[in-house]
C-alpha cells in the first residue's frame, strides 16, 4: 500500500510516513487487493487517460468530493474563522445586543490572567509527564508485543482494551480504584505497608496528587495507543540487521540504542506529534473527575468554562485560539523537525 | 530513509557479506538458541515472563475490577481491605442502571447520533474518498492536506462559535445537530482512511467495466465497493468509537434528556439523590456502555490496529 504521491506533496511528514503504515497493514494479509507493488500502479498512473476522459474524471472528482469538502468548510472551517472573529469582541452570551467590536482587549486580559497562566502551566506539566511515561511504557509494551512467544496474540488483544474504553468511562473506573476508603489503590498500598490502615488517602481530591493521579489515568488509557504505533514501526525493521549486528557482538542493549532506536525514530516521531495535540487539549478525562478545579485546570477546561458556563464567548474564543495557534504550531515545528532529520 | 536503505539491502547483493548459506544458517541457529544457554539469559527470559504478566494485568485491571464491581452485593463492595474475587454475584445493579430512565434515553440517543454520524460519514466519505484515491483532477493535492489537517484540528477551538451556530439554527440540544457538528472529527478520518484504502486497490479491477462502457460510479458501486467491505466496516466502526465517547461537544451542547448522550450521563451520576450506592451502579454502567465497543474491537481487532495506526485518530 503506497502512501500519497502528490506532486509537491513529497516533502510533508504525514505523506512520507505513510508507507510506514501501509507495510503494516500489507501484514495483516487479509485482502489480496493491496498486495500490488506501490511502483507498478504509479507507473501505471502516469499513462495518463486521453483528455477526453480527463476532463470526465475532472468533472466527477470534484462533483464527488464536494459534499466532504463543503461539510468540512461549514463544520469546522467557518466557526473556526468565527472565532477568530468572536475573539475580537466583549460578546457574552447574556448581553448579545451590547456586543461590539474591542480589538485585542480579549488578548491583552488573558495576558494577564492568573488563572489563564495556571491552566496552561498545568497543561505543559500535564502533556509533558503523561506523554513521556507513555513513550517509555509504550516502547516497552511494543517491544513485548513484537517478540515471539506463546500468547503473543492475547497480548495484543489484551492492550486493545484500555484504548476501546471511552475516556468518560476509564475515568469512571479509576476514580473508583482512587476510593478513600474503598478503593482498590489504597487497600493494595496498605497491605503491602506502604500506607497507614487509618489514613484514607484520596489521591484525586488532594490538590498536590490531583495531577499525579490524571496523569497515571491518561498514561493507562493511551500507552497502548502509543505501543501501537511503535509496534507499526517496529515491524519495518528488517531482521537481518540484527542478525548481522549479532554476529559483531552487539548485546541486546547496543542493539536497541544502536539499532532499534534510530530505526524507530520515524515512528516514534508520528506517535510524538498526536499524543503531544491531543494532551495539549485534554478536555473529558480531566473534567470527569475535577471539573474545574484549579489544580488540574488546563487550557482547554478553562475555555469550555469561559465559553459555555460562564457565557463569555469573546473571552473564550480569545483562548480557544491560542490554543489552536499552539497546536497548529506544534504541527509545523514537528514537521519541521522531521525535514531537517531527513528520514 | 533509513528503512528504505535496508530494505533494498535484502533485495540486492550484498558486497561485504560472503557467508554461505549453512554458515548464515548456522549463525542464525546461535543467535535463536543464545537466550537459553547460559544462567542470565534464563532470568532475562523470566523478566520478560515477569513483564508479559505486568503488561496484561495492568491493561485488563481496570475494566476487570469494573465488572466485578457492578457484580457485587452492595453490602461486599464496601468492605476494606478490598476482596478481588468476587463472594457472591448480583445483577441488582444491572437492573437499576436500565431502570433509570434518565441513563435509557441517553442509551438511545448516543445510538441514533452514533450510527447517524458513521452513516453520513461513511456516505461523504466512500464517494470522496473514491474521488481522491482514483480519480484525477485539479487541486486535489489542496483537498487531502485540508482533509489531513483536520483530522487533527482541536474542537475546543470552534467549541464556541458552534454553540452559537447551534443557537441560531436551533439545532441547540438535539441529535440532529450533535451529528452535525460530529461530522468535524468523524468525516476527515474515513475519507483520509478510505482514500488510503481506495488507491490501494489494482486499477485492473474496474477498467475492465469502463471499457465496456460503465460509468465510473457505475464501477464504483458494482466492483470497488464489494472488495472495499471490510475497510469500510472496520472504517465505520473506528468512526463509531469517536462518536459514542466523544464527550465535549455533548456536555457542552446538551442540557437535558432530550440529547444528553450516555457519556454525558454517567459522567452526572453523582449519586445520593437517585442511588443509594453510585460506585457500583457507575460501573454497571460503565461496563454497559464499554462492552458494545470492546465485542466490536474483538471482532475485528486485526484491521482496527492497521487502521489506528492509518488515521492516528484520538485515543
Amino acid at each position: 500500500m503506497s502512501g500519497f504521491r502528490e506532486p509537491g506533496g513529497g516533502n510533508d511528514a504525514r505523506s512520507r510516513l505513510l508507507p510506514l503504515k501501509g507495510s503494516f497493514m500489507g501484514t495483516s494479509a487479509t485482502d489480496a487487493a493491496t498486495t500490488e507493488p506501490a511502483n507498478a500502479q504509479q507507473a501505471r498512473r502516469s499513462m495518463a487517460p486521453s483528455s477526453g476522459i480527463g476532463r470526465q474524471q475532472e468533472r466527477l472528482g470534484w462533483l464527488l468530493v464536494l459534499p466532504s469538502v463543503i461539510v468540512v468548510l461549514a463544520v469546522a472551517i467557518y466557526p473556526l474563522l468565527e472565532s477568530f472573529r468572536l475573539s475580537f469582541t466583549n460578546y457574552r452570551i447574556t448581553r448579545p445586543d451590547r456586543m461590539r467590536y474591542v480589538g485585542l482587549e480579549n488578548y491583552r486580559q488573558l495576558m494577564q490572567d492568573d488563572v489563564f497562566w495556571t491552566a496552561l502551566k498545568n497543561t505543559i506539566i500535564f502533556t509533558v509527564s503523561s506523554v513521556a511515561l507513555e513513550t517509555v511504557l509504550g516502547m516497552a509494551v511494543a517491544l513485548v508485543i513484537h517478540s515471539q512467544f506463546r500468547g503473543r496474540g492475547f497480548v495484543r488483544t489484551s492492550i486493545l482494551v484500555p484504548w476501546a474504553i471511552p475516556t468518560v468511562v476509564s475515568s469512571l473506573l479509576w476514580q473508583w480504584m482512587f476510593n478513600d476508603r474503598y478503593g482498590v489503590i489504597n487497600s493494595i498500598l496498605i497491605r503491602v505497608g506502604l500506607q497507614d490502615k487509618t489514613d484514607n488517602f484520596s489521591w484525586i481530591s488532594s490538590p498536590t496528587t490531583a495531577m499525579g493521579a490524571v496523569v497515571a489515568v491518561d498514561v493507562w488509557k493511551t500507552t497502548p495507543f502509543m505501543a501501537l504505533l511503535l509496534l507499526a514501526g517496529l515491524q519495518v525493521i528488517p531482521s537481518d540487521v540484527y542478525e548481522a549486528s549479532y554476529v559483531d557482538g552487539a548485546s541486546k542493549w547496543q542493539q536497541f540504542w544502536q539499532i532499534t532506536l534510530p530505526l524507530l525514530k520515524p515512528a516514534l516521531l508520528v506517535a510524538l506529534i498526536f499524543r503531544t495535540m491531543d494532551s495539549f487539549r485534554v478536555f473529558d478525562m480531566i473534567f470527569v473527575l475535577k471539573a474545574y478545579a484549579t489544580e488540574t485546570m488546563t487550557v482547554a477546561i478553562y475555555a469550555q468554562q469561559q465559553l459555555i458556563a460562564t457565557g463569555r464567548v469573546g473571552y473564550g474564543s480569545a483562548l480557544a485560539v491560542v490554543i489552536f495557534l499552539c497546536i497548529a504550531v506544534m504541527v509545523i515545528g514537528y514537521t519541521r523537525l522531521i525535514r531537517v532529520e531527513e528520514i | 530513509m533509513a528503512t528504505s536503505t535496508s530494505t533494498s539491502a535484502r533485495t540486492a547483493p550484498r558486497p561485504t557479506i560472503t557467508a554461505s548459506d549453512e554458515e548464515l544458517e548456522r549463525i542464525r541457529a546461535s543467535y535463536k538458541r543464545k537466550n537459553s544457554t547460559n544462567v542470565t539469559s534464563i532470568i532475562g527470559r523470566v523478566a520478560f515472563w515477569v513483564l508479559v504478566v505486568v503488561v496484561v494485568i495492568y491493561t485488563l485491571f481496570p475494566f476487570y475490577w469494573a465488572i466485578v464491581s457492578s457484580l457485587t452485593p452492595t453490602n461486599d463492595l464496601y468492605v476494606t481491605p478490598v476482596r478481588f474475587w468476587p463472594q457472591s454475584l448480583t445483577f441488582d445493579h444491572y437492573r437499576d442502571v436500565f431502570k433509570n430512565g434518565t441513563f435509557v434515553r441517553a442509551l438511545i440517543n448516543s445510538t441514533i447520533v452514533s450510527f447517524g454520524v458513521v452513516i453520513l460519514a461513511l456516505f461523504f466519505g466512500i464517494i470522496g474518498a473514491y474521488a481522491l484515491g482514483r480519480l484525477k483532477f485539479r487541486g486535489k493535492t489542496i483537498i487531502l492536506y485540508l482533509i489531513l489537517s483536520m483530522t487533527m484540528f482541536p474542537g475546543v477551538a470552534i467549541l464556541g462559535s458552534l454553540f452559537q451556530l447551534m443557537k441560531d439554527l436551533r439545532t441547540f440540544n438535539t441529535l440532529q445537530g450533535l451529528i452535525i457538528v460530529y461530522l468535524t472529527f468523524t468525516l476527515p478520518f474515513t475519507v483520509w482512511v478510505l482514500a488510503n484504502f481506495f488507491r490501494a486497490m489494482p486499477d485492473e479491477l474496474e477498467q475492465a467495466a469502463l471499457v465496456d462502457g460503465a460509468t465510473p460510479i457505475r464501477a464504483l458501486r458494482e466492483i470497488l465497493l464489494p472488495l472495499a467491505v471490510p475497510g469500510i466496516v472496520t472504517t465505520g466502526l473506528l468512526a463509531f468509537i469517536s462518536a459514542w465517547s466523544e464527550f465535549l461537544f455533548a456536555r457542552s451542547f446538551t442540557i437535558d434528556d432530550r440529547a444528553k448522550t450516555v457519556q454525558v450521563a454517567i459522567a452526572g451520576f453523582t449519586g445520593n439523590q437517585q442511588f443509594e450506592q453510585p460506585f457500583a451502579i457507575k460501573m454497571a454502567a460503565a461496563v454497559v456502555v464499554t462492552l458494545p465497543l470492546l465485542v466490536g474491537v474483538l471482532l475485528v481487532q486485526r484491521r482496527i490496529i492497521a487502521g489506528l495506526t492509518a488515521g492516528a485518530i484520538k485515543g
